[in-house]
């Protein structure tokens, strides 16, 4: 079963069509002013788009003659500012929204739902009275009442300082391990996405990039956009050259790149990219031939230290114009004399080379 | 002291509030929402009592309510009486003077709630009534005790737009503010004195409880 979406639509524009597994997490992420909060609005049924078609499983809630109003969709929704009703206590938040229990049960269920979102011992407290993060945690108690088969989660965690962020994401995860349930999590933090998601769709303009599985997403950018939207600097131009072999190679300046077979007819133009993390730094201590994949000379320009690991800028060999990014850990900063000024060879596996398709732009 | 005016004019209040508020709730709900083009023009409208001259206000209530206006005539067809120089018509036009003091306050106060909680009501499953008496009502409360308040205070003291409509009938249609002006005419100070002083009193008193007790509310939410 999915979720599924089709969503056109002028204003806000929308050109957005998907089907998100259920069962799982799926964090749409982009750029602020991306249509991301308008899709999850969309099935929340808080707007009406004209052509929209939603429906999950065989259960229509938006096509040409349904709007299935909000208050009938299973959802449950966590906003930006959490919307919690301000002169309510934290329990009567959550029974609001068990109208549609006998009122005898109203209150175990609330109650059940409050243990779960951790929020226990708050029960009559007022929103005014609460942390971020207590607040954030009692509108997912709210929301999850209600057992939904979609939780939509609008950027939950931008208003709550870095540790609080931390400490809710364990508790997401949990709460999703006990609940099973379909979530639907809004963001323009990339991290965030890849520590919570399973599947990602990358959004800008109101037009889908690209989805799939949280790490096929990150690490396989399918165009020039979704390599900028998740923020992988190393993209490059190069020339495809098929080989008689069947085989292809990538001609990027004078070195010569294993790929592949890209999408693309022989002596055609492509852009590639490759993750930052993916770029090996070769041992010296070895000899090239014998394990390295694609390797290629280079000069550091520059090795910034963050936490545990170095970001090293570093311009290739007969590339002038060309600056690489890659990520190593500190230890082998140290191990291998990585400074500014150094030669080294890194090496480029083929299977990390990523072809980009025409962004489109 | 004129003790048929002090009544007059606490019915006129009472009259004026139990007519006034619902309709008023229900057209600020309706202003704080609306993405109608037409909403400056409506907002101005409502507002002119605040602007126009009492006088130029009642002449037009008074053209209203004359056996020549259409209303007038259906009116007297129905009662037998016209709405002019009558309780009825001095409800009326206390009414429509009251609008902006009526409205304003209860727009404001359902404009400060924030479109998520709107939202956030439909997502727990709450009709729209369900939502407007669980959610919207509480939380716009102090609007519509601070519009409560300004408008019983603004009808006691209401006399132009009185004095037009309705005249200066004992019993019928003469309030507290005209009994005054009529006894300071007749110089019996000391009735007209009585009488200011107590409306002072009364006015001074409702505002500042009705101010108290906003604050205390909204002191509750601020934070929220």
């Amino acid at each position: 079963m999915t979720l599924a979406l089709d969503l056109r639509h002028g204003a806000p524009r929308l050109d957005f069509h998907a089907e998100l597994p259920t069962g799982r997490i799926t964090a749409l992420l982009g750029p602020s002013g991306s249509g991301k909060t308008s899709i999850l609005r969309a099935i929340a049924g808080l707007i009406r788009l004209e052509g929209a078609d939603i429906r999950l499983g065989t259960d229509v809630w938006n096509d040409d003659r349904t709007h299935r109003p909000t208050r009938e969709r299973s959802i449950g929704l966590v906003p930006q500012q959490y919307g919690l009703f301000p002169h309510m206590s934290a329990l009567r938040n959550v029974e609001t929204a068990l109208g549609n229990l006998p009122p005898a049960q109203r209150s175990e269920r609330a109650h059940a739902a409050i243990e779960l979102a951790h929020v226990a011992g708050l029960e009559a407290r007022y929103p005014h009275e609460l942390s971020g993060g207590q607040k954030q945690r009692v509108a997912l108690a709210r929301a999850i009442a209600r057992q939904p088969a979609v939780l939509l989660l609008d950027e939950p965690f931008s208003a709550v300082d870095r540790s609080t962020r931390k400490r809710l994401y364990v508790e997401l995860r949990r709460l999703h391990g006990q609940l099973q349930n379909t979530i639907v999590l809004v963001t323009h933090d990339l991290d965030e996405a890849a520590q919570l998601a399973h599947h990602l769709c990358l959004i800008r303009h109101g037009r889908l990039l690209q989805s799939g599985p949280t790490g096929d997403v990150l690490t396989r950018p399918r165009s020039e956009e979704s390599a900028r939207l998740l923020d992988i600097p190393n993209v490059f131009d190069g020339r495809v050259e098929r080989l008689s072999d069947g085989n292809c190679l990538l001609h990027w300046g004078p070195h010569a790149l294993r790929v592949p077979c890209p999408d693309a007819p022989d002596g055609a133009r492509i852009r590639w990219a490759v993750l930052p993390s993916n770029v090996l730094l070769a041992r010296p201590d070895k000899p090239w031939e014998s394990h390295l994949e694609n390797p290629v000379p280079a000069q550091v320009l520059e090795v910034i230290e963050l936490g545990g690991e170095a970001v090293v800028r570093v311009k290739v060999f007969g590339l002038d114009d060309c600056m690489l990014q890659l990520r190593l850990p500190m230890r082998a900063i140290r191990r291998y004399h990585v400074a500014p000024g150094h030669a080294i060879t890194i090496c480029l596996r083929s299977a990390d080379i990523v072809p980009l398709l025409d962004s489109g732009d | 002291m004129d003790w048929a005016a002090i009544v007059l004019s606490a019915k006129l209040a009472a009259v004026t509030l139990v007519i006034l508020i619902p309709m008023a709730v229900g057209v600020a709900r309706w202003l704080a929402v609306t993405t109608n083009r037409a909403k400056p023009w409506l907002e101005g409208l409502l507002a002119l009592p605040l602007v126009l001259p009492p006088t130029v206000v009642g002449y037009y209530l008074l053209v209203a309510m004359g056996n020549r206006s259409a209303p007038g005539r259906l009116f007297e067809s129905l009662t037998g009486h016209t709405l002019a120089f009558s309780f009825s018509g001095l409800v009326l036009a206390s009414i429509v003077v009251n609008v902006p003091f009526a409205v304003q306050p209860v727009q404001r106060a359902f404009e400060s709630i924030a479109p998520e909680i709107r939202e956030a009501a439909q997502c727990c499953g709450l009709s729209f009534w369900q939502a407007m008496f669980r959610i919207e009502l509480p939380l716009a409360w102090p609007g519509i005790l601070s519009a409560c308040v300004l408008t019983f205070a603004h009808t006691l003291g209401e006399f132009g737009v009185v004095l037009m409509v309705g005249g200066n009938i004992p019993g019928e249609t003469q309030t507290v503010a005209i009994s005054i002006y009529d006894r300071t005419q007749a110089f019996d100070h000391a009735s007209a004195g009585a009488m200011a002083a107590a409306l002072l009193i009364v006015s001074l008193v409702t505002i500042a409880v009705s101010y108290g007790l906003v604050e205390r509310l909204m002191r509750r939410r601020r934070s929220a």
